[in-house]
């Protein structure tokens, strides 16, 4: 029955996911951490976190990461199977149709104005991981005293270092993770 | 330009090696993937290539994924894209599986679980970048109603609560009723 759920949790962030791998983090939240709880906040992160350092679409490396914690490496394989059922139907199906008509109009409109969605829907992801690191998981409103102000700097040196200098990311993630281990560590 | 021949095996391990080896998401791995079938081994046109990249996109999923299964599909039929698939997601569900059994005990060293906090803070930076960059392109527009679904979407995700699923949804529908509408518009579309 678990493993149903896991399946079909999947199956939908498959179906819905367009626009890259940032836009299914909403989607991935409201499956995973919102509706089933079968990651905290701080899991999510972590994962969101890993799919960055590590090779693959982060729907995947999210199926693999919740299903082998609830069914071990079949349940990773449930859950991956469930995440690409959709769309590998539904691109062998645009590509039939390609090939026919030679254009994707249609598919072409829905996704104009998808577009514009995805931003904000990355946007809420955003917020959400901010949120949680800033204050962390469990306190209703946010609380001055509470930010984590070694993250805000974090975050805010990240987003400038991005912008002016437009360097690898991955730079900034590791450089970020050695500032919070030294600080974090020194700090107690 | 054919410079290798085709085969399963071949297929396997070079969608195999790109999923392994490519860090950051599908649009690198998407220029890679044109190296390799199109420069490199001579499989694929780049007309096609292009092609296959626009329905990747076009469809909902991982674009890694949609794009190995159009390159598997177009070489080898049904077959081929179940293995450039398989090939593709092996990668990451080997490590990650790894990872995720690792996982606690990494969790619990002070050290690592201050990094990894350390990390996060990063991966915020990396989102609000991404999407000042993707918010301007859409201001750029000077168009209301792309303006209005992106602050509607966040708002109705980030305030409200909204199900992602139904926002999805209805933006989607609002995109198709809106093409229908310009039916009588037969203007080939060049973008991607």
């Amino acid at each position: 029955m678990l493993m149903l759920e896991l399946f079909f949790s999947f199956f939908q962030i498959g179906l819905f996911s367009i626009g890259g791998g940032y836009a299914a983090l909403s989607l991935i939240e409201e499956q995973i951490v919102t509706q089933h709880a079968w990651l905290t906040m701080t899991e999510f992160a972590d994962v969101v976190t890993i799919s960055q350092m590590t090779p693959g679409p982060i729907a995947i490396n999210a199926a693999t990461f919740v299903g082998t914690s609830l069914g071990g490496i079949i349940g990773a394989m449930i859950a991956t199977l469930g995440c690409v059922l959709a769309p590998c139907i539904i691109v062998l199906v645009f590509a039939a149709l390609y090939r026919k008509y030679s254009s994707l109009r249609i598919a072409e409109g829905i996704l104009g104005s998808l577009r514009p969605a995805v931003v904000g829907l990355i946007a809420a992801a955003g917020v959400s991981m901010i949120s949680h690191i800033l204050v962390g998981a469990g306190n209703g409103g946010i609380v001055l005293e509470s930010i984590d102000d070694v993250a805000l700097v974090l975050i805010i040196m990240g987003v400038m270092v991005l912008r002016i200098w437009k360097v690898n990311p991955l730079w900034v993630m590791f450089g970020a993770g050695a500032l919070g281990g030294v600080i974090y560590t020194l700090l107690g | 330009m054919s410079s290798k021949p085709k085969s399963y095996l071949g297929l396997f391990i070079a969608s195999f090696q790109l999923s392994a080896f490519t860090f950051g998401g599908g649009y690198v791995i998407v220029p890679l993937m044109k190296k390799k079938f199109v420069d490199k081994l001579g499989w694929l046109d780049e007309k096609e290539m292009l092609d296959f990249i626009a329905i990747a996109q076009s469809s909902p999923g991982a674009l890694a994924v949609n794009a190995s299964l159009l390159v598997g599909y177009r070489l080898f039929g049904l077959a081929g894209a179940l293995l450039a698939m398989l090939a593709t997601v092996l990668p990451p569900l080997f490590l990650i599986s790894i990872i995720a059994m690792s996982y606690s005990a990494v969790v619990t060293n002070p050290i690592l679980r201050n990094v990894l906090r350390g990390m996060g803070a990063g991966v915020c930076a990396m989102i609000l970048d991404v999407v000042i960059e993707m918010a301007s392109a859409i201001l750029r527009m000077k168009r209301a109603y792309p303006l209005f679904l992106m602050i509607a979407a966040f708002a109705a995700v980030a305030i409200f609560q909204v199900n992602v699923v139904l926002v999805i949804i209805l933006c989607a529908l609002s995109g198709l009723m809106s093409t229908l509408r310009r039916k009588g518009d037969t203007s080939p579309h060049v973008d991607a």
